[in-house]
Parts: structure tokens; sequence; C-alpha cells
């Protein structure tokens, strides 16, 4: 799938779409404007969707019963709370900086967007003589454009704590982009992996090497470690549950987003869930061949069947996602940091090495994964050790609350 | 504990999906009430149609949140309204200060005063919340009367007019198997209630088994197994 299509370099810059393979031209623009649209009219009715079904799933395994008083099966318990919350007052508190309060939520809704934006959600089709992927742009700098936006994203959440000029905002942003920035190398390092051995930077480029076999698919091809190690890393990434200090409704009132009300709040909510939405996605393009599938071919309606596998899919890690939270109690926050700086990077960075060297050749890979496990073990016992030690000379640690 | 052990939240949730729910779907379907419960309060009446109150005010004096407000009259010797001397000429129980102890029921000596099963009465004018001896007073085939703003459903004005002690009898800290309800009009006395020694573990404490029978009566619509 990956696209060898000539096209005029400037445009090349921003998206490799196929559409502008003949020059810009006012289809060519109409295409790429309806794109947008319907991926963002996709995001927000997955989104509503997404918070019903969370609702409901967590309290069937919480063995409750869940929204059912709006619409059939309290399907439209989100509309009507939405209604509710942008009709609510909209309040600026006394101390709150006025700017950058109003600015901080698109800050964090804006990305999330738009890392969807980037997602294969199918293969290509034909339209009005042009052809285009199902994808609203392909940048040639897929993955870096995706790591830019999820830092953005902690600007949204970091402002919006400390426009607030209220402690327990304050405390949330802290923990969030501690949190955000201590994980994210973590993800970056698995990312890298995923495109040492894919070779390209676009998420089309990406999906297109891993087809056309379930054993080209990422998760498998690259050992199961980086999947793993992506996984925690954006949950952490996207503040949810068993990652949740940043809102800690316990101890921090509702966090980074206590004092907004309102529209504003809307947006944080919004951006929460299409962060989820748009991270699962991005799960599916890289490690589980985005659209790719066994296709079976069922006339005019074949175009549909990667939007399926690539629907079924991202439902998945939705699923997965509040399971997680119906079964993980909330780390404790310096159990939060040991398992990102002690665990993740250290295994991501290491596993990184060992994929590195399968690609060079099979001896030098099977020597690096020697090397790699001799050190996993020595390591814990190096640990161990040094504790021990510490603890013998009266040593203490630090404050575990505080950090 | 091994490292699988984290991983048992995940089935224990999961499992919970199947499971039945008992979740009572609160406005629309009610849970039967207990038979002690205390409600709203009844002015009763003799089968002959004559009030059971005397105007006594031990009610008025027993009553810890100073709720209820009582002023006795002779009975007018043509038309007695009571079958003693006196009668309730004032009767009132203001409703925002009342906590549903029960004291007054216990301190009344002819049975008058009792409570029904009555909970919902949402009045949204506070002098709605004193009612007065008017609303009290049983009809005439001894039901409570309905007022505007309350909530009665299918049942509910069963069972109004017996009181049990609610602390034991001097001495006898054993109440099981005992007859401790007064007599009711058109009930009589009611059986006397189980106590708990016997009793069955899985009975006693909430369990899954225990969920499953609970589930067993309430019906699919609402999360339950009952068809």
């Amino acid at each position: 799938m990956t696209t060898a299509v000539p096209m005029t370099p400037r445009i090349a810059l921003v998206t490799s779409d196929p559409v502008f393979a003949h020059g810009v031209d006012l289809t060519a623009v109409l295409i790429v404007v309806v794109k947008v649209l319907l991926a963002f009219g996709l995001l927000l009715v997955s989104v509503i969707l997404m918070i019903w079904f969370e609702r409901k799933l967590i309290s069937d395994m919480q063995n409750r019963i869940g929204p059912n008083r709006a619409g059939p099966w309290g399907l439209l318990q989100t509309l009507a709370d939405g209604t509710k919350l942008l009709l609510k007052e909209d309040l600026l508190p006394e101390r709150a900086d006025r700017v950058v309060y109003r600015l901080a939520p698109f800050l964090a809704a804006i990305p999330a967007f738009l890392i969807f934006t980037i997602v294969p959600i199918g293969g290509a089709v034909h339209i009005l003589g042009h052809t285009t992927l199902l994808q609203v742009a392909d940048p040639p700098i897929g993955i870096l454009f995706l790591l830019a936006m999820s830092g953005v994203g902690v600007y949204g959440l970091m402002l919006a704590g400390w426009a607030s000029g209220s402690k327990y905002p304050l405390l949330g942003a802290v923990r969030a982009s501690a949190q955000m920035v201590s994980y994210e190398a973590a993800l970056g390092l698995s990312v890298v992996a995923v495109v040492l051995v894919t070779g390209s930077l676009t998420t089309s480029g990406i999906v297109g090497s891993q087809a056309p076999h379930v054993w080209n698919w990422n998760v498998i091809r690259l050992g199961i470690v980086p999947f793993v190690v992506f996984l925690i890393a954006a949950t952490a990434e996207l503040n949810r549950p068993p990652f949740d200090l940043a809102e800690g409704d316990s101890e921090l009132v509702g966090g980074f987003h206590t004092e907004y009300t309102s529209w504003l709040f809307s947006m944080f909510y919004l951006a929460e869930f299409m962060n989820t939405i748009s991270w699962s996605a991005i799960m599916v393009t890289l490690f589980f061949g985005g659209p790719d599938g066994p296709v079976f071919h069922v006339p005019v309606l074949n175009f549909l069947m990667p939007i399926a596998w690539f629907a079924v899919k991202t439902f998945a890690f939705l699923f997965l996602y509040v399971w997680f939270r119906a079964a993980l109690p909330r780390f404790r926050y310096d159990q939060l940091m040991n398992l990102g700086w002690r665990y993740l990077i250290p295994i991501s960075l290491g596993w990184l090495l060992v994929v590195a060297g399968f690609q060079i050749s099979l001896a030098v890979g099977a020597a690096t994964f020697g090397a790699a496990v001799l050190v996993a073990l020595v390591l814990p016992r190096a640990f161990a050790v040094g504790k021990a030690r510490h603890e013998e000379s009266g040593g203490h640690d630090f404050d575990r609350v505080g950090g | 504990m091994g490292a699988l052990d984290a991983l048992k939240g995940f089935k224990v949730t999961f499992k919970q999906i199947f499971e039945p729910r008992v979740t009572s779907s609160y406005p629309d379907e009610k849970r039967p009430k207990p038979p002690r419960f205390h409600g709203r309060h009844v002015l009763n009446r003799y089968e002959d149609g004559m009030e059971k109150c005397i105007g006594c005010e031990l009610c008025a004096g027993v009553c810890p949140a100073d709720c209820i407000y009582v002023r006795g009259a002779d009975n007018p010797p043509d038309h007695p309204v009571s079958p003693g001397e006196r009668y309730g000429f004032v009767y009132e129980i203001n409703y925002l200060r009342c906590i549903h102890c029960d004291l007054c029921v216990e301190a009344c000596p002819t049975q008058a005063i009792t409570e029904s099963k009555l909970f919902e009465f949402s009045f949204t004018d506070r002098n709605d919340a004193i009612y007065t001896k008017a609303e009290l007073v049983v009809r005439d085939d001894g039901k409570p009367q309905q007022l505007p703003w309350e909530d009665w459903r299918e049942g509910d004005d069963l069972l109004t007019s017996g009181w049990m002690r609610a602390t034991s009898p001097a001495g006898v800290a054993d109440q099981e198997g005992r007859r401790h309800w007064s007599g009711e009009l058109g009930y009589g006395s009611r059986a006397p209630e189980r106590g708990q020694s016997g009793l069955d573990p899985a009975e006693a404490s909430p369990s899954l088994e225990l969920r499953k029978e609970e589930a067993a009566k309430i019906p699919v619509r609402f999360g339950g197994r009952a068809r």
C-alpha cells in the first residue's frame, strides 16, 4: 500500500495522499475537506458511543445496570449529559489566568483529533476519478507527528492545571505532565522498534508492510514485548486507569480539570475519550496490521471489509481499556514512576537492541538476545545487593509520597 | 502470590458480566418493605368507626423531636368521637421534624397511632409538612388516606394498624418465636418473626448464591432472572 506516486514536493511534505498525484484541483480539495469532516464526525460519534459503552460495560463488570433511562439501553445518555453540560454556567475562577485557562481545553482536544487523522481506517478508494486513502492525512513523518501531538497534548493538561489558580488542579497537572513525560520515553522506544522493522515513518507504509499475513503483524514480528510496553505506556499517556493519578478523584477532587465547568470541561472530557479511541486506533495501526485481515469477496461492499477489520480491532482495545479500569486499582505515584523508569524504559531499550541485532543478521540478533537475557538476570540481583547495602548503612529511602 | 495473581482481577470482573443483577429499578418497581417499616403515621379507628385517640398527649410528651402537637377535649355527649371520656381534638404531626423513631407508637395506651409503610411523600410546600388530624385518621375501611403528593403503591396501605415493641421486654433478650405484634384491624395478629439462630451461613451473609436467589425474583427487563 506504500505510495510511490510522483507528487509535487511541497504537497509531499504534508501528505503522500494519492489524491494529489495530479496536482491540486478543486475536486481533490473538496475530497480532503469531506474526509476531514467525515473523520471528525466519525470520531465524535465514536466518542458518544464509547462513553456510553464504557459506562455500560464497567457497570456490567461491577454488577450494576448502568445508564438505562435516556433512549434504548441508555444510548442517548451521553447526549443528555452533554446537553446539560453545555447549558451550565461557564465559570472562570477569580485567580485563573484568563487566556491560558480558555486555551488549555483546546490544546488538549485538538491534538487528540489530529492523532486520529493519520490513522488509516481502510484501503484506497476510487471516487470522482480520484484515488484516495481512507485516512485524512498521510504525512511522510506520520510517526513523528504522532509523538509530537501526544507531546502537545501534555500542554493542555499542564496549562489547565496551572491556569486554574487552584492547588488541586496544579497537583493534578504536575502529576499528569511528569507521568506523561516519563512514559513517552518507553512509548517512543517501542515505536522505534516498529519503525526499525517496517522502515517507514508513514502510517500507510507501516500498515502496508504488515500485510498480508497475520504472522507479519508487528505484534508477532517484533516479539510481543514492544506491544506490551506500548500498551502500558499508552495507557499512562491517556491518563486512564490504572494510571489515572492525574485525576485521582479521591485525593485531587478531579485533577487538572477541577475548576472547569460547562463547555470547557466538556472539551477535556471529549479530549480524553478522543484520545482513548485515537490511541487504540494507533495501536491497531502499529502492531495489528491496521485494516488488514482476511477479505471475503462480497461485490460492491468489498471496500467495507478493511474498515470492518479496523473497527473490530479498535473495539477490542476499547474493551480492554474499560476492562483495565474495572480490574486494576490505581497505582501509587512512586509505583508509577518505578514501573516507567525502572522497568519499561530498560525493557524497551534492551528489546530495541535485540530487534536491531536481528535486523543485521541472525547471529548478531541471537548474541544480543543472549546478552540482554544475561543483563536482565544480573540487573535485579545488582539492585537487590545495592538496596541491602543501602539499608545496612542505615540509609533512608526518599519520601515515597512526596517523591 | 505469583505474577499471574495480578491477572485474577480480570477474570473476576469479566465473569461479572454474565452474572445476574440485583439492582432494583427503584421508581419503576419497588421491593417489598420489611414488616417493621416506619413510615408516615396513621390515626386508627375502632371497627364501629370511633377514633382510638383519647387526647392523652403521651405521644407528644415522649416525642424526642417535638413534632407532635395534641390537644384533648371532652367528648360531646350526643356525638362521642372516641369511646372514652376525652378525644383528640387537635392532632398534628410535623414531618419536617419527625424522625420516625416510633416512640409515640410505643407510648400510645390505645394503639391509636401506628406507622404505615409510606415514606414517599415529597410535599413541595412547608405547610403540607404538617399533617393534621383530618389527614392522619384512617378512612372508614381502615385504610390510610392518600394525599395528592403521596406515592402509595399496591400493598403499602395494608397492615398499617399494628405495632411492635421496638425494645425487648425487660429480662427477655431473646424474642425469637414470640408474638410481639399488637392485633390489627382486619388482619389479626401477625405470625412471630423468625430469629437468626440456626440460620444457614450462606443465608446470613451476602454471597453469590444469595444474589442468584434474589435475582430470580427480579424481572429480566430490570436485569434479573425472573421471566
